[in-house]
Formats: C-alpha cells, sequence, structure tokens
C-alpha cells in the first residue's frame, strides 16, 4: 500500500535540505515558497530519504484571492506519495512559479495545460505554448472570472413564439 | 551513387483514419526518415472540467463517460474513488464487486481495441481488428444488461452502483468469460509468434526505463519496460486486496513488449473476474439515500484518487468549498501524459513505423483533450 507523507513531517524533511523554502502545512499538504519550489523539487526527487522518481499529477486551482499550483508526487522505490502546494499570484497579479520540466519531464503536457486554462507562467518551460486552445484565445477558461459565453448576445424570443406552440387548444 | 534529399513537412490528421480519432502531427521528413515531430492537440476539447464545475457530483459520472470512451466504466471508477474519498462515503460491498467486475471487463475491452487498431495500423487489414471488435462486442452486450448503456455508461454511483445485474447477466458473464479466453488465445495462435509481426514491431521505439519514469508514463507502457508498477497492487483501492493476480512484465521496451504487454493483461483480467464471482455476495449496490443522497454535500477540502487504468494512471482531483457541484475538478490523463515521449519515439524512425508506435502507445483522444 502506498505510504503518504504527512504534511508536517515532510515539511520538517523539507526543511532539514532547504531551510526557509516551506510556509505552512497541514494534514497531507506542504505549502511551499514559489521561488524555491525548483530546490525543493530537486531534493525531493534525487535525496535517498524520498525517491519522488514521478510527478503524478500537476493542477492548479484558482482561489479568487490567489492561485495554487498542485504537486502529486509518487516514489516508485519507497512506493510513497506527497502532496506539495505552491499559492502564486496573490491579488491576481502575475501569476508565475518556477517550471519543472528539467526535474521531470512529465510535467511538460501539463504545466502547458494549466498555462493554457488557468493561465499561471512557468518560468523555464521549454514550449511555454498554449496546448488546448490556439494561440490568440482570449482569457484561461478555467479561471472563476472567465466569461463563459459572449454576453454581448441577447437571447430574445418573439412575442407570437407561445402563440404558435400552443394553437389548437 | 546517394541520392540527395530535402526535408519536407507532412501534416497528418485530424482527419486521418490511422489517428486514432483526432490527433494532429506535423511531422519533418528527410526522405523516408522522420527529423521533427510537433503533436498539436486540442481538436476534441470540449471543456469538461469546466463543465463538471456547474454540475453536481452525480451528474458529472455521464461527463467522465465521454472522457475514455473505450474505457468509460474505469473513468466512473476514478472519479467515484476520488468524490468517495473527499465526502468520506463508505461503499456497499456488493455495489464495490459489480464495478470491479465492470471495470475489469472494461480493460479487457480496451486492451482488445487497442491490439487490434495496432495490427490494422501495421496493415493488417481486417482480421485482427474484427477479432477483438467480436469479443468487445459481448462486453458491450454484457455491459447493456447491466445499465442499459453500451458505450457511455454511467454505471456508478457515490456508494456503489446503481443498479443490480440481473438474473441472466451471471450466467451470460461466465460463457463470455470462456469466449474472451478462447478468442485471445486465437488471437495470439496468429499474432504473438508472428515473423511479420515480429520484424515491424521488434525492437522499434524503444524507451529506457528511467526515462518513462521521469515522463510520468504509467500503465502498460511502463510495464513494457520491466517496472513492476501497477496501482492495483501497489495502492490497492477497492477490493483488490484480496484478489491476487499476477503482473505481466517485459523487458525490451519496443512495440512488441507494449502489444505482449496488453494481451497478456487482458488474460489476468479474466482471472480477476472469476476472483469477484467467488467473493461477490448478496445485498444491497448502494448506501440508502438516508446515508448517499442524490445531492450530496462534501465538505470544504480537496482529495485526489487514482486507479490503474486501461491506459496507465488515472487520476481525478476534486476541491470542495461545501457546494452541491465541485469547486474545481481536475483529471490526471494518462493518455495525454503518455505522448510526452512521442518525439523521442518517432525521432530518427522510418515514416512506416510511424503509426505503429503511434498505435502502441494507445491513447483515446477524447481523453486527451477532455
Amino acid at each position: 500500500m502506498t505510504t503518504p507523507w504527512s504534511g508536517s513531517t515532510l515539511a520538517k524533511a523539507i526543511e532539514a535540505f532547504a531551510p526557509g523554502s516551506v510556509e505552512s502545512s497541514a494534514g497531507a499538504d506542504v505549502w511551499v515558497k514559489p521561488d524555491s519550489i525548483s530546490t525543493v523539487c530537486e531534493g525531493l526527487k534525487s535525496r535517498p530519504e524520498f525517491k519522488f522518481d514521478l510527478l503524478s499529477s500537476l493542477t492548479a486551482v484558482d482561489y479568487i484571492d490567489h492561485f495554487e499550483v498542485v504537486y502529486h508526487l509518487t516514489s516508485l522505490p519507497m512506493n510513497a506519495s506527497a502532496v506539495l502546494k505552491a499559492k502564486v499570484g496573490r491579488g491576481r497579479t502575475e501569476a508565475s512559479v518556477p517550471s519543472v520540466v528539467p526535474i521531470w519531464r512529465g510535467a511538460d503536457y501539463q504545466e502547458r495545460e494549466v498555462w493554457d486554462l488557468m493561465g499561471i507562467r512557468f518560468e523555464g518551460h521549454p514550449n511555454h505554448k498554449r496546448i488546448m486552445l490556439w494561440e490568440g484565445y482570449p482569457g484561461h477558461p478555467l479561471r472563476k472570472d472567465y466569461v463563459t459565453y459572449d454576453q454581448s448576445i441577447t437571447l430574445s424570443i418573439p412575442d407570437d413564439a407561445t402563440e404558435k406552440l400552443g394553437g389548437d387548444e | 551513387m546517394a541520392v540527395k534529399t530535402q526535408p519536407v513537412t507532412v501534416n497528418l490528421g485530424p482527419q486521418h483514419p490511422s489517428t486514432h480519432g483526432v490527433f494532429r502531427m506535423r511531422v519533418m521528413f528527410d526522405g523516408e526518415e522522420i527529423v521533427d515531430v510537433e503533436p498539436v492537440f486540442g481538436y476534441l476539447h470540449r471543456g469538461s472540467e469546466k463543465l463538471a464545475e456547474e454540475r453536481t457530483y452525480t451528474q458529472i459520472v455521464t461527463l467522465t463517460d465521454r472522457m475514455d470512451y473505450v474505457s468509460s466504466m474505469l473513468n466512473n471508477q476514478a472519479y467515484i474513488l476520488a468524490v468517495e474519498k473527499l465526502a468520506g462515503i463508505e461503499p456497499s460491498p456488493r455495489g464495490v464487486w459489480l464495478r470491479m467486475i465492470a471495470g475489469e471487463l472494461q480493460r479487457i475491452a480496451s486492451h482488445l481495441v487497442a491490439t487490434g487498431f495496432l495490427l490494422q495500423d501495421l496493415g493488417a487489414l481486417g482480421t485482427p481488428l474484427i477479432y477483438s471488435m467480436r469479443e468487445r462486442e459481448n462486453i458491450l452486450d454484457l455491459f447493456e444488461m447491466l445499465c442499459g448503456a453500451r458505450i457511455t455508461n454511467s454505471y456508478l454511483r457515490p456508494g456503489g452502483v446503481f443498479m443490480d445485474a440481473p438474473g441472466e447477466f451471471w450466467p451470460a458473464l461466465d460463457r463470455g468469460l470462456d469466449d474472451i479466453v478462447r478468442s485471445i488465445d486465437d488471437l495470439e495462435t496468429y499474432l504473438s509468434g508472428n515473423e511479420i509481426v515480429f520484424s515491424r514491431t521488434k525492437g522499434t521505439a524503444v524507451l529506457p526505463q528511467e526515462l518513462l519514469i521521469n515522463a510520468s508514463i504509467t500503465g502498460p507502457m511502463l510495464r513494457a519496460s520491466g517496472v513492476d508498477w501497477d496501482l492495483r497492487h501497489r495502492a490497492p483501492y477497492d477490493y483488490y486486496d484480496r484478489i491476487s493476480f499476477e503482473r505481466k512484465l517485459h523487458t525490451a521496451s519496443d512495440n512488441y513488449a507494449r502489444y505482449w504487454v496488453r494481451v497478456q493483461e487482458a488474460r489476468e483480467s479474466v482471472n480477476i473476474i472469476r476472483q469477484c464471482i467467488d467473493q461477490i455476495e448478496p445485498g444491497p449496490v448502494r448506501p440508502s439515500f438516508d446515508d448517499v443522497p442524490r445531492l450530496i454535500r462534501p465538505p470544504s477540502g480537496d482529495a485526489y484518487a487514482a486507479i490503474e487504468g486501461s491506459k496507465g494512471e488515472l487520476g481525478f482531483y476534486l476541491v470542495s468549498d461545501g457546494g452541491i457541484a465541485p469547486y474545481r475538478m481536475h483529471v490526471r490523463s494518462s493518455s495525454l501524459i503518455n505522448l510526452t515521449l512521442l518525439r523521442d519515439m518517432l525521432i530518427g524512425g522510418q515514416f512506416g513505423d510511424l503509426f505503429v508506435t503511434f498505435g502502441s502507445v494507445d491513447l483515446n483522444m477524447g481523453e486527451v483533450d477532455r
């Protein structure tokens, strides 16, 4: 059975090799400062006590006053899992976080997807382009303030529509 | 005298019979050799993750059917496990066994589709595809008995499944399993030792183990390189801890190994289903509506649950704000992530191997684009 690292234990273990990089921890999650994400991930991948060699999932959530990038890590040799989070774009200003593609190539398409749909930049990504939508698409649809339809189009129903439908009473 | 060539860029897809849907790539050839590949995604993007934010937890089951539409049951299972984890729902045992049976049947169907189309891409027009599609048809008939639908099943609900299997399902399943084994035997008799299949698939698109792990590639592709990583075994969900099954591994990590692992896994799924049939007991298939109402409101928080899907790790990440719809849903799509190494697999290869290699990844555009 895969053993999940608890947030507080992992936070202590991260602080041991990268002092000052952890913001907080709760449950199974550790919040890491966005600037130190590369150092932390590099350590989690290569250090013998972690060996997180597989990046299971990378995604992001829009919490309105900030965005959260979520990393789900798996260690095949230790059969362990961990959750890293990074709060970016506080106050909805320029949201960006260092790319982890140099550490795990599996982040390539996942980071492009987050950029495309959530609008978070990944500094140092080798091919920082949209993936699902085309270049020039307005906005990032998974953001909470994205308007899902063109509000300049108003729906109008002709006055005689009901009359036509219920004609033969 | 060597003939000089000039590189030429060819657009393949999105409307092309061998691109398994609407995949598109721009390929640069130098003669027969592939020098550059650029995949272009998004032709089947329907914004499922955004749509989920406006639907109740039960309604989203129908959205998951339409992601990987050749393994709907497994998508349902991954999503339901995430909901159960988020809301703390204890599922009914009979419902769990039924969804395991449905999931394993779906895995066989998905692997048969992958194998049939791989051989089709190799140029074996018709016969292998018809053999595998015939068996898949029987599985779809079994699904019709279970839930009335064949492809977009929506069979699972938080806490189990929405209805019990009818009486005639069990003898039909028993016959079906025998037929599947016989059909895989047939398929293997003329494919697994076939000289033409060997010469076309052995030694092509070889990927080293470390690279596969680094690129987050999971499922049959990873097991074809000899890594013993199957979530049903390493992180058992549902009742997989009560099942004993063999993990089929190959070490060559080429197109043949990926084909072979899928065929053997389909056999192993038959064993798993037989064990499920032995252990299933009568009882309710889902908790009562007093315990798990139709409209559930999970407490605020997030949950990630992953299963061993037919293509690899299929995960759902759900965030709840306490409302009736998820605040955010993310799908960890194995089809998309397994394409990360597409360039490494194709560049330097021959034009003739392009679609074979592409077919050996086994992707589904509904899950790539969502």
